[in-house]
């Protein structure tokens, strides 16, 4: 955090639709987010955070306030590739075998056939599913296709990866499987992480920083500093340090809700998606 | 924790087994069909047709005199000849000794060659047309009620227009022809180069795509299954274009002539008439089965669907 930030967001907001109906999706959004940081967003449905993410990513231009990666505006860091995307379901071309897949970014920048392959098998091995290259992605499992989908997202050795709920879709078994591997790739890519996720023992377990948001305005009410061990592993879980945190960060986003019963419908609705979600 | 996932991959592969096992073979289902539709043909004639006379039924020495309990015109010898009859007119042979059918795969096998052009015409202009419209949505409101108000004129009544005006020759054909394909093709083009997941779009644009990276890496290969559907429909078309088009042109090689000549002789030798429309439905079908082929080459590999969706 001491180091020169990579994304710094001051005072970004995001209008929806016109005047007549429009919807404030965020408002008053500061952030600083330094070199090798995982930092997690989390909120109830609807507090803005995956268009937080892409305001970052420069695929939604904000409303007002400024957005500078790696010293540079979102646009031209988009432009100079600065971004690995990964959303909730993988993306993956049906078209293309795993390979294929991953060497598509390798295939947009125009590099050479042999380099290309070469940069893609040491991205799945990374992953571990280098038997799974001559595979189609419908052949391969929702956590298998994720972890490609990762492996594509880190070919071109992005300085940000932007995750938009990545394992949102996937079973607990599976996610927690899925935390440890990502864990053990941002170790080794030493990437910065910017972590959307609905689930609370996830951005804890996952983040240096925990993002907590409310929404309507969608906007940022509690940071909180993730203080433990670097090193993580399954007995972080049971740590009491890690039950802590959790309770802090589901404190937070109780706090950033407002009063419970305040007999509007429509935010009870928001709530049950989130649930759902 | 890749190898402990593997085994779930076979078991993936092999969804496909169960639909072949006991399937039959689309081609028997196919002659079947044709089959079931001959004898109701000739129970039809059977029982509401003109009298069955025969000293010897088909070369079997067998004597027929039947008399149909009930009389229905369109069941009659001149509206429905016998099956028999038809084939029996495509083996008869002409004053130069061709069999008729060796006289219809002629004209077929010309036509074809007018159809196969148009079609490719077509094809093309239709894609071109998909490719600009995804792309300028203004164009798509003006462009489209255009392009619908273009197919509902009778082809018919455009034909002449097209071939005496350009030239009465393969190419008025041809083009009269790709009137008929480019429609679905730029239909189910603009359909299809929508048909991706936002989030595919997202992801180009994040590795900062310009347009023509995004159609040829995203939008055309998403679009492939709903051209392919476009294609069938327009080949087979292609058939029956380039048949009206040789009507107004004078063009005595093709199908158009033979099938003209059977109306002609119809009072006289119905059977030739439907012996050209078999050929000539046998040529749709044919390119139908052709695009079929080059389908399943160019989506090999691709996630199996289910398998009434396949044609």
């Amino acid at each position: 955090m001491t180091a020169a930030p990579v994304v710094e967001l001051a005072g970004v907001s995001k209008r929806f639709g016109g005047s007549a109906g429009a919807v404030d999706a965020l408002s008053g959004i500061d952030l600083r987010i330094g070199r090798g940081e995982f930092v997690s967003l989390i909120g109830p449905s609807g507090c803005g955070k995956s268009t937080l993410l892409r305001i970052v990513g420069d695929l939604i231009a904000p409303t007002s306030g400024s957005v500078t990666v790696n010293g540079k505006t979102a646009a031209q860091a988009r432009l100079d590739r600065d971004y690995g995307m990964v959303f909730q379901v993988p993306v993956l071309f049906d078209w293309r075998t795993v390979q294929k897949n991953v060497e598509l970014p390798l295939e947009i920048i125009g590099m050479p056939k042999p380099e290309r392959a070469a940069k893609a098998s040491s991205m799945l091995a990374l992953v571990e599913l280098s038997a799974f290259a001559g595979h189609r992605p419908w052949q391969l499992s929702g956590g298998m296709q994720q972890r490609v989908a990762i492996a594509r997202a880190l070919a071109l050795d992005p300085a940000i990866l932007l995750m938009d709920e990545p394992f949102g879709a996937l079973d607990e078994m599976t996610r927690e499987r899925m935390n440890l591997e990502l864990l053990r790739i941002w170790e080794r890519t030493g990437t910065t992480v910017i972590f959307v996720t609905h689930s609370i023992p996830e951005a804890v377990f996952l983040s240096t920083r925990v993002v907590v948001m409310s929404a309507r305005p969608g906007r940022i009410t509690h940071v909180v500093d993730v203080d433990l061990p670097r090193e993580r592993n399954v007995d972080t879980r049971e740590m009491e340090r890690y039950f802590e945190l959790v309770t802090e960060v589901r404190e937070a986003l109780r706090a950033g809700e407002g009063p419970p019963a305040d007999g509007d419908p429509a935010s009870g609705r928001v709530r049950a998606e989130g649930l759902s979600g | 924790m890749a190898t402990a996932a593997a085994p779930a991959v076979p078991a993936a592969l092999g969804s496909g087994r169960l639909t072949t096992r006991r399937r039959l073979h689309p081609a028997v289902g196919f002659l079947l069909i044709v089959a079931v539709l001959v004898v109701l043909w000739e129970a039809a004639k059977w029982l509401a047709g003109d009298p069955w006379r025969y000293d010897s039924f088909l070369g079997t020495g067998i004597a027929i005199d039947h008399r149909p309990p009930f009389r229905i015109v369109p069941f009659n010898d001149i509206n429905l000849p016998h099956v028999w009859d038809i084939v029996a007119a495509l083996f008869g042979t002409d004053a130069r000794g061709q069999t008729l059918l060796q006289v219809l795969i002629g004209a077929g096998l010309f036509t074809l060659r007018n159809a196969a052009l148009g079609f490719a015409i077509g094809a093309l202009v239709g894609l071109g047309l998909a490719i600009v419209i995804v792309h300028i949505r203004l164009l798509e409101r003006a462009l489209v009620p255009l392009l619908v108000v273009s197919q509902t004129i009778p082809i018919i009544a455009i034909a002449p227009l097209i071939v005496i005006g350009l030239r009465a020759d393969w190419l008025g054909v041809a083009v009269v022809t790709s009137y008929l394909t480019f429609f679905p093709v730029t239909i189910a083009g603009i359909r299809g180069m929508r048909a991706y997941d936002p989030r595919a779009y997202e992801l180009l644009t994040s590795y900062a795509a310009g347009r023509r990276t995004i159609l040829w890496k995203l939008r055309l290969p998403a679009s492939t299954a709903y051209l392919f559907t476009a294609f069938k429909v327009g080949a087979t078309g292609s058939i029956v274009g380039a048949i009206v088009g040789e009507l107004p042109s004078g063009i005595t090689q093709g199908l158009a002539r033979q099938i003209l000549t059977a109306m002609q002789y119809y009072t006289l030798a119905p059977g030739k008439l439907w012996a050209a429309v078999v050929v000539a439905s046998i040529f749709g079908i044919g390119v139908f089965l052709l695009v079929t082929l080059v389908e399943r080459q160019v989506l090999r590999g691709a996630r199996p669907v289910e398998s009434g969706a396949e044609a």
